[in-house]
């Protein structure tokens, strides 16, 4: 049905169809499904979300590491406080991606979109973003639908793989997907939503996967809190007309490659970049010699 | 297209942290488990790569354990997996591999019980999808590009007609299929990669005939 952005669009365009309904068409046309049946998938997969910000934003949770946990929350005293610099949407998107990934780092329950260490993205605009645009929960649903056509046209011609592309195949294919979702919620065109798409991918290229001590804490967690407001910002700009002069297919094309010539050191192997600093050294130490020790006894 | 559905972009619902270091892991484990088809005594697991030099902060282990266990990617009990598996008798040795595999996050695993060995390698490619490349010896020559259906039988005729004839019946198309045996007249391997997902219920029905011995999906 459709290979790329530009098909996608073209598909939306001609069929006068937002993308969120291409993408649940393909489904029910590869699948043999019912709309009925993937549409209630969806919608599960957006209850899980929906629990896991509830959980990081109330709830102080600790990973195994004890490495992270409990920023999601700082953040929403901070914003109780009135005095966000950002505003309240983009904070309230930022609190709730930092709280999804803690959730996650604690071995909690979430939903991969597109994979752990980026699920903070898109659960995060989504539901921060939810009081500014009063969103019904079909139309909510609908985000998830139109943020996994674009991240299924970015995993099938680069990679949503640390292991394979570095962190701009995770958290960057994350924000682009949150930000094309994001324009088509609030009102936007489908191209408008591959103009977001390539703005934020544009912004994260070249964004290594160097976890410390090989976990998905530091720096996932800030990632995919800094993945969130980019996606928001993406998303305004592409709806003020702004338009990325390198076509989005093309952007994704550059990911993919500079994701081929990148080291190995950089891409979730924890032998480079932040992994390798002397304080990750030390905590790399501290926790698999205290875990190891509490699993055996 | 490695990826088909959207639920592979929106998903899986799983326990964390890492979709190709802890669900596909489990998931890899599990299509083991099952091709196995019953509860191993001890299972070495040789790590590769990305695999090798993260496992232990990815939950890989325990997530490896727990598809071994037969539980899903969103199942609690992986958390704790190596004190289930250490309550049933499970012994599990990892290996750190430094030879370096195609793919940055492969693991082989070898499970075995009494006399019975099985040997299966699969690859978690992101996002929590997975694949196998080798099992028994055997490199496997699927494309990755459709849901697969594993089914260890006795080496008979009829079987491949057997399992063709259910899976027409549920309109379920083969786009690919490959069957190889080490010796005749033993344990013989069919692997098929259709175009529609095989239901719990199609696999069931396979397994319910005669000779054939286990079956495992993957979507």
């Amino acid at each position: 049905m459709f290979k790329t952005v530009r098909e996608l669009i073209d598909l939306a365009e001609m069929k006068e169809l937002p993308i969120s309904e291409i993408m649940i068409l393909k489904e029910i046309e590869d699948t043999g499904r019912s709309r009925e049946d993937i549409f209630a998938q969806m919608s599960n997969n957006l209850e899980v979300m929906e629990a896991a910000v509830l959980r990081g934003t109330t709830e102080s949770v600790t990973s195994h590491s004890g490495l992270t946990g409990g920023d999601g929350i700082l953040i929403q005293e901070y914003l109780k406080s009135g005095k966000a610099l950002a505003g309240d949407t983009l904070l309230q998107a930022v609190s709730m991606a930092v709280a999804t990934n803690e959730v996650n780092a604690a071995m909690g329950t979430i939903c991969a979109t597109p994979t752990a260490g980026s699920a903070g993205v898109v659960p995060g605009v989504l539901f921060g973003i939810r009081d500014k645009l009063q969103p019904t929960r079909d139309e909510m649903v609908r985000f998830l639908f139109t943020a996994g056509a674009f991240g299924f046209v970015i995993a099938n011609n680069a990679s949503i793989s640390g292991a394979a592309g570095g962190c701009q195949a995770e958290v960057g294919s994350a924000t682009g997907m949150a930000a094309a979702a994001l324009v088509e919620m609030a009102g936007g065109t489908p191209a408008q939503s591959g103009e977001a798409l390539a703005m934020a991918l544009k912004n994260t290229l070249g964004l290594i996967c160097d976890p410390v001590a090989g976990l998905v804490e530091v720096p996932c967690i800030k990632r995919n809190a800094m993945g969130a407001s980019l996606a928001i910002v993406s998303a305004d700009m592409a709806l003020a007309g702004v338009k990325s002069r390198i076509p989005c297919d093309e952007v994704i094309a550059a990911m993919h490659e500079v994701g081929l010539r990148m080291p190995k050191a950089y891409k979730e192997t924890a032998e480079g970049g932040l992994a390798a600093t002397p304080t990750a050294q030390l905590l790399q130490e501290k926790i698999f010699f205290s875990s190891s020790k509490k699993t055996r006894s | 297209m490695k990826f088909r559905s959207v639920f592979d972009i929106i998903g899986p619902v799983m326990i964390g942290p890492s979709s190709s270091h802890t669900a596909g892991a489990a998931r890899i484990g599990r299509v083991a488990r099952q091709l196995f088809g019953k509860q191993p005594e001890q299972v070495n697991i040789h790590l590769f790569g990305s695999f090798a030099k993260t496992y232990k902060g990815h939950g890989t282990d325990v997530a490896l354990i727990g598809g071994l266990l037969d539980y899903d990617t969103d199942d609690e009990r992986i958390v704790d997996a190596l004190s289930y598996a250490e309550d049933i008798g499970l012994k599990v040795n990892f290996f750190e591999e430094e030879e370096e595999a195609e793919h940055p996050n492969t693991v082989r695993l070898v499970l075995k019980l009494g006399e019975e060995e099985m040997k299966l390698t699969g690859v978690s490619i992101g996002g929590g999808k997975v694949e196998v490349v080798e099992l028994n010896d055997y490199e496997l020559k699927l494309s990755g590009n459709g849901p697969a259906l594993f089914i260890l039988h006795h080496d008979r005729y009829g079987a491949v007609a057997t399992v063709a004839g259910i899976l027409a019946k549920h309109e379920i198309n083969i786009s690919y299929m490959e069957v190889s045996r080490k010796v005749r007249g033993e344990t013989a391997l069919m692997v098929i990669e259709t175009d529609q997902s095989i239901s719990k219920e199609v696999a069931d029905e396979i397994t319910g005939q005669p000779y054939m011995y286990n079956v495992a999906t993957l979507d």
